[in-house]
């Protein structure tokens, strides 16, 4: 009785942290010298939560992603995913990956491109697997199934990026600026519908940008890092009321909240 | 990267107009037939220059021969035509393929290992800078007087813009999407087929295109040495002839074979590469 209650709650992964990082170091050597991207970052990301990540350019944002998603190793310093090591969190097909330009396959229509993670991976089974036609429908892009990447707009692409991000039922998903290149209303539509898709699945979702208003609408907790060498400069907790609508933006918390933020990184 | 318009939002832009509508079929209808009729007419009133010059200026036959009489030996002889043009399509199209196939093969060596590419490359590129008149010979040399040596030289002709093509087309894979593919713990056998070969067709297409052309050529020049039959054959045939109109027609057929060979390869790439943007545009 109590093991297929405790089977319930719709947030399976509150138990075990997201991720873990303990004086994480990365350090890139080229001709020129050895850059230190990152720092002896600390950071726990609670399962089931949203983090945004925040920072001015070359302040190591997406270099700690792709470490959680065992795209980089790190230097130094100890990371354990979903309670392991990253490599068996990605081998286990646990973490989703959103880039920047949505890096859909051309010459696969939207359909083919959200399925193409279920067809890959040496044929590991994929318990936590969606059917890709109901992520299209959650994404709004029923009926565009057969379409091409060239025939999509950005929005449309990054829509389809998250769909096939999901399909293979990731705890933790790892956004990269994924909106950084749309148009204003087209990025605070897809902000509103992207907390949507977490309220409704559940996964853990850390979110790099450089937008302070994105950052703050989105976060559960906002994680300020400092350029060279990228560093933690703060945890900022983002103590606004869920579920959020774009409205919420206009409310005086919100805009003392944004300029904090702003203060912060001016520093940063 | 292009900047679309939702096309979410555009459906709702478009306003039934059907004068408007007709007007811009109309347009587009006759910028079509324009774009198929004025290489036609270019080259009927090339046709008329050439046949009045050769009439006006009495310019001898074995010279130059008027397009009239080049049609007259097209069709009295097409028969001599066609006997000599199937030996020489066999040798294009037999060396098209293991041309290409083998450029294929040896490009995906070159990416799986980088070491194949560094100790072979230079060789390839040696080869590639003997002219074709001087590897005929040491072809006939090598593999005698049938369709062997003419077979090798369209092969080796056609082999070179593909195996640097191929090279280019499996290498530059966007790094996102090999991101993607660790990220979704792919094997190298499925980023292979999966990411770089498909990656890699628009390049190929535009090295079989230039194959294409190439092959036929291969096999002609390959058919002036020590052949009785073919294209090239009959070229030499009707030079040392003086029967210029024989030579004209001849090559006014392997022309047109060379062209509908490129035709079929265009036809397949679109085919093939409907996802891409430039063919749709």
């Amino acid at each position: 009785m109590t093991a297929s209650l405790a089977r319930q709650p719709s947030r399976p992964t509150d138990s075990i942290d997201a991720v873990r990082c303990e004086r994480i170091t990365v350090r890139f050597t080229t001709e020129r010298g050895t850059v230190t991207a990152l720092e002896n970052i600390d950071l726990t990301i609670p399962g089931g939560s949203f983090l945004t990540l925040l920072g001015p350019s070359g302040c190591g944002k997406s270099t700690l992603l792709r470490v959680m998603a065992d795209l980089i190793e790190p230097t130094a310093g100890k990371i354990s995913v979903l309670g392991d090591v990253p490599a068996r969190a990605r081998r286990n097909r646990e973490i989703g990956f959103v880039f920047q330009d949505a890096a859909l396959l051309p010459w696969r229509n939207v359909l083919d491109n959200v399925t193409l993670p279920l067809q890959v991976g040496g044929g590991k089974a994929l318990p936590g697997a969606r059917s890709p036609s109901d992520l299209l429908s959650l994404v709004g892009l029923s009926g565009w199934e057969t379409a091409y990447p060239h025939e999509l707009s950005g929005g449309m692409r990054q829509r389809v990026a998250i769909a096939r991000a999901l399909v293979s039922g990731p705890r933790l998903l790892l956004m990269d600026e994924p909106f950084g290149a749309l148009d204003e209303i087209t990025r605070d539509r897809l902000n509103e519908e992207l907390l949507q898709v977490w309220e409704s699945t559940g996964t853990t979702i850390v979110f790099v940008t450089h937008s302070i208003y994105e950052a703050a609408f989105l976060g559960q907790k906002v994680l300020l890092l400092a350029a060279r060498p990228g560093r933690v400069r703060e945890l900022v907790p983002v103590p606004l009321p869920t579920p959020r609508r774009l409205p919420l933006r206009e409310t005086p918390e919100f805009v003392a909240l944004a300029g904090r933020l702003r203060r912060v990184l001016e520093t940063c | 990267m292009v900047n679309q318009a939702e096309p979410l939002a555009m459906a709702g832009a478009f306003v039934e107009d059907a004068e408007a509508q007709a007007r811009f079929l109309a347009r587009k209808r006759y910028l079509a037939w324009r774009r198929r009729l004025l290489p036609v007419a270019a080259v009927l009133l090339f046709l008329l220059l050439w046949w009045q010059a050769v009439e006006r200026f009495d310019i001898k036959p074995f010279i130059a021969p008027s397009p009239v009489a080049v049609a007259h030996v097209l069709a009295e002889r097409f028969d001599i035509l066609m006997a000599n043009l199937v030996p020489t399509a066999i040798e294009a199209v037999l060396g098209f393929v293991l041309g290409n196939f083998a450029a294929m093969s040896l490009a995906t060596a070159f990416v799986w290992r980088k070491t194949m590419e560094e100790a072979l490359f230079p060789i390839a590129v040696m080869v590639n800078t003997i002219p074709v008149v001087a590897k005929a010979p040491i072809l006939v040399l090598l593999l005698g007087n049938g369709m062997e040596p003419k077979i090798a030289i369209a092969a080796i002709i056609c082999f070179f813009p593909t195996l640097v093509n191929m090279t280019r087309g499996l290498r530059d894979v966007r790094p996102e999407q090999l991101e993607l593919m660790r990220v979704l713990s792919a094997t190298s056998w499925e980023v292979f087929w999966r990411i770089r070969v498909p990656n890699a067709l628009p390049y190929l297409f535009s090295a079989l295109k230039i194959a294409a052309s190439t092959a036929v050529i291969g096999a002609i020049v390959g058919e002036w040495i020590g052949s009785t039959q073919g294209i090239g054959a009959l070229i030499i045939q009707s030079t040392y002839n003086f029967d210029s109109p024989l030579l004209y027609a001849t090559i006014v057929v392997g022309s047109t074979f060379s062209a509908l060979f490129f035709g079929v390869i265009s036809i397949a790439e679109r085919y093939m590469l409907r996802w891409n943007v430039t063919h749709n545009a």
